[in-house]
């Protein structure tokens, strides 16, 4: 079953493929045919999924738990079908937008690197492999944010590279915790263990830990403070990959772990999480609301959206975590749309800075459509795929009755359609400002024209997002399961570790 | 043996943290260092440290209980490579820093805050 | 830097450093050694004698550039693969054969070595990639 590698083998060979390659437009044609095929492959595993339920690769031939083990769930192979479609309209964008002193082979080396990453986070079945994958992502991470050498950029670059650095040192010590009381680094196994035997203390620590550095990764409440500090210093094209993926791989992380093996001590850490998805929503709502910054307002939005996964795996019923799962893929399509918005308004007024910016809505009518789908979709108008994700997880907290999170949701929901609508009133509706100077005093450049290439991205996950709407029924289903398997881990399990249940 | 290199880990994450907090950007890598060390420490304190009973180099185990446990060897082997090239990276970053603005200061930083 | 004993010295150094990399790389995954240590070892070859010369030079007269190697090295990574898939094996399983060598005895290689080679070049290339870009200063 070599399939089940081919997300990790496929971008690793694509990477030597860029090494060769000279040519730019050479590249940029081999980005979008190599991304295409990845999305060909994650469908095919999602049939195999469908077929034959959990499917893994014990690489080397190492039996689990000895060795490192391969696994495709349904969970994981949701996440690899919504990142290959991303990455696919992403690749797109890319040929019209990393231009200048951005364009550069180097971009896709690091670009497929990531997905590299991120594809064998998500289909791994081993904690220390985990950690390799999360290294990687971080290292190509990295490189890509500070392609350009601005000055902004490097220092962004710090900003990101300091936190993200004592996230994974933090991890790294958990795993050393973890495995020094269960001897175990294979994700099933440590489930079987941590489920059948009390155990110390030891655990908790190694909890916290973890919990530490998934939060910096996922950017919750009070550890997100990289995010907004390094997300808009890049290229348009990295800050969406970005937002689409990497917040998104530490809530991965957050889930896998809490439904699997941190079941010690299972209400308090619930608690946390819950508070902590509170305080994320609220925050993140709230300083998006207070900036005119279009990246600055979408970082702060990203952040806000987080809090809602983390209420879902708080809440912590079927109902819940399908909602958290739902609302994943729902803003990784939508959140990485916005941002290709932003960088076509860029692109046609010079500035992200709202109050420079106007009257688009007669400059370019496709782009407001286009903005107004994912907006529409973020602050939940039906039949948008935000308003089931949003619908899920408010059902799931009021059937637990855990009202308190399920009003600052709807708080939040406020907040987020709040932000959309400044967006659309100060980019769209308003009339365009006469001035020379940006208020900043920046040279307002000669608007350039978008061609059919820049538009196509965000055609295509905008679809996306209508899609999730309209067919939201048989997503549904498949993500249920998903859910199901989480709480009831005991398929996973036998699956992994080969045991027959007769 | 174990509760003087417990001792050591403190002593080095103690290090490393004042390091972090210090304001000049060379100083934090080195924190990091340190840290880092102290965190490869702890994957070997946990999982039991074993003495003079090195595993599968001669092929004739009698007790595998007795020798050490290979597993953690190999993953701070793979997590002093992966520090490594991080460590350069950083240094690689800090120097392109230093060379565009021309300070080491941390409180300088705040160009992308606001 | 600029030592006479040092210039006098590096030729036989590097030498022997070259030698000890290759040991190390042979005898590795089993034993000792490896990939990755033989790669360092041939790395700091090649930095010994910019230390004991000047940086530009050396980095002039390398015939393949540190991203040459790391590129080879990604591509013996990948070859090593192919063996395990053509026996439809796990992947990454390692397939050994045996040589029979005559006098010499008998040889036994397998797709190990493979990956271990090209973990000794991605690590040759990646350190001198490191040493030379944070040595190039004005």
């Amino acid at each position: 079953m070599a399939t089940v590698a081919l997300p990790i083998l496929f971008p690793f060979l694509l990477i030597l493929v860029f090494v060769v390659i000279k040519s730019s437009r050479a590249a940029q044609i081999v980005g979008v045919l190599g991304s295409a095929s990845l999305l060909a492959i994650s469908l095919f595993l999602f049939i195999q999924v469908n077929e034959q339920g959990i499917l893994t690769l014990n690489v080397g031939g190492w039996e689990a738990p000895m060795g490192i083990t391969l696994v495709v769930d349904h969970l994981s192979v949701i996440m690899l079908i919504v990142t290959s479609f991303i990455v696919f309209a992403i690749s797109i964008y890319a040929i019209g937008f990393m231009v200048g002193n951005h364009k550069t082979n180097k971009f896709y080396i690091f670009f497929f690197a990531l997905i590299m990453g991120v594809n064998g986070a998500f289909t791994t079945g081993d904690v220390f492999n985990l950690y390799v994958w999360f290294e990687v992502i971080l290292i190509s991470s990295f490189v890509l944010i500070v392609i350009g050498d601005s000055k902004e950029q490097l220092e962004g670059g710090i900003k990101y590279m300091a936190l993200n650095l004592i996230g994974s040192l933090l991890f790294l010590a958990g795993l050393g915790l973890l495995y020094g009381e269960t001897g175990t680094l294979n994700m099933a196994h440590l489930a079987q263990i941590l489920r059948t035997s009390e155990h110390s203390l030891l655990i908790n620590s190694s909890t916290t830990l973890f919990f530490i550095a998934f939060g910096i990764k996922a950017a919750v409440f009070p550890l997100f403070f990289w995010l907004p500090a390094s997300y808009h210093t890049p290229n348009i094209t990295v800050t969406a990959l970005f937002a689409g993926l990497l917040t998104k791989v530490g809530v991965y992380a957050l889930m896998r772990f809490f439904t699997l093996f941190f079941i010690q001590d299972q209400v308090f850490w619930l608690n946390v999480l819950l508070v902590v998805a509170g305080f994320t929503m609220v925050v993140g709502g709230m300083a998006a609301s207070a900036h005119y910054d279009i990246r600055r307002i979408l970082s702060y939005h990203i952040i806000s959206q987080i809090g809602y996964m983390i209420m879902g795996l708080a809440i912590f019923t079927p109902l819940a975590i399908a909602g958290a799962i739902f609302f994943m893929i729902h803003n990784m399509v939508a959140k990485t749309n916005t941002f290709l918005i932003a960088g076509m308004i860029n692109k046609l007024k010079g500035t992200f800075y709202l109050k420079d910016i106007g009257g688009l809505i007669k400059q370019s009518p496709l782009l407001a459509v286009l903005f107004i789908i994912p907006a529409f979709a973020l602050a939940g108008v039906p039949p948008l795929s935000g308003f089931f994700a949003k619908f899920i997880l408010f059902k799931a907290g009021a059937e637990s009755e855990h009202y308190a999170i399920v009003a600052v949701a709807v708080f939040t929901a406020m907040l987020t359609l709040y932000s959309m609508v400044k967006i659309w009133n100060e980019a769209f509706l308003k009339e365009s400002p006469t001035k020379e100077f940006s208020a900043k005093g920046v040279l307002l450049k000669i608007p350039n024209k978008l061609s059919f290439i820049h538009f196509l991205p965000s055609i295509i996950l905008g679809l996306g997002t209508v899609f999730l709407g309209l067919f939201a029924q048989s997503v549904y289903q498949f993500i249920a399961e998903a859910a199901n398997q989480l709480i009831d881990p005991e398929i996973y399990i036998n699956t992994v570790l080969n045991i027959n249940m007769q | 043996m174990e509760i003087l290199l417990a001792l050591l880990v403190g002593v080095l994450y103690t290090t490393g943290i004042y390091m972090v907090l210090r304001r000049s950007i060379l100083k934090f890598i080195i924190g990091i260092i340190f840290i880092g060390n102290a965190t490869n420490l702890i994957v070997f304190l946990a999982s039991g440290i074993v003495a003079g009973e090195p595993a599968f180099v001669d092929g004739s185990v009698q007790n595998a209980s007795q020798m050490a446990d290979p597993l953690p060897q190999a993953f701070v082997l793979t997590s002093v490579v992966i520090s490594f090239g991080l460590v350069v990276f950083a240094l690689a970053l800090k120097l392109k820093f230093f060379e565009i603005t021309g300070t080491d200061d941390l409180d300088q930083l705040k160009k992308t805050d606001n | 830097m600029n030592s006479v004993i040092l210039q006098l010295a590096t030729p036989y150094v590097r030498s022997l450093l070259i030698f000890f990399a290759f040991v190390a790389l042979l005898r590795g995954h089993n034993n000792p050694g490896g990939g990755f240590i033989g790669g360092l070892l041939a790395a700091l070859a090649i930095v010994f004698s910019s230390f004991a010369f000047d940086r530009r030079p050396v980095q002039r007269k390398l015939k393949i550039k540190p991203g040459g190697y790391v590129a080879m090295g990604l591509v013996f990574l990948l070859l090593s693969f192919s063996p395990s898939l053509l026996k439809s094996q796990m992947l990454m399983e390692g397939v050994w054969v045996t040589i029979p060598m005559g006098i010499l005895g008998e040889l036994n290689v397998g797709s190990p070595l493979l990956f271990d080679i090209g973990v000794f070049m991605a690590v040759i290339g990646v350190t001198l990639m490191f040493f030379f870009t944070l040595t190039n200063r004005k």
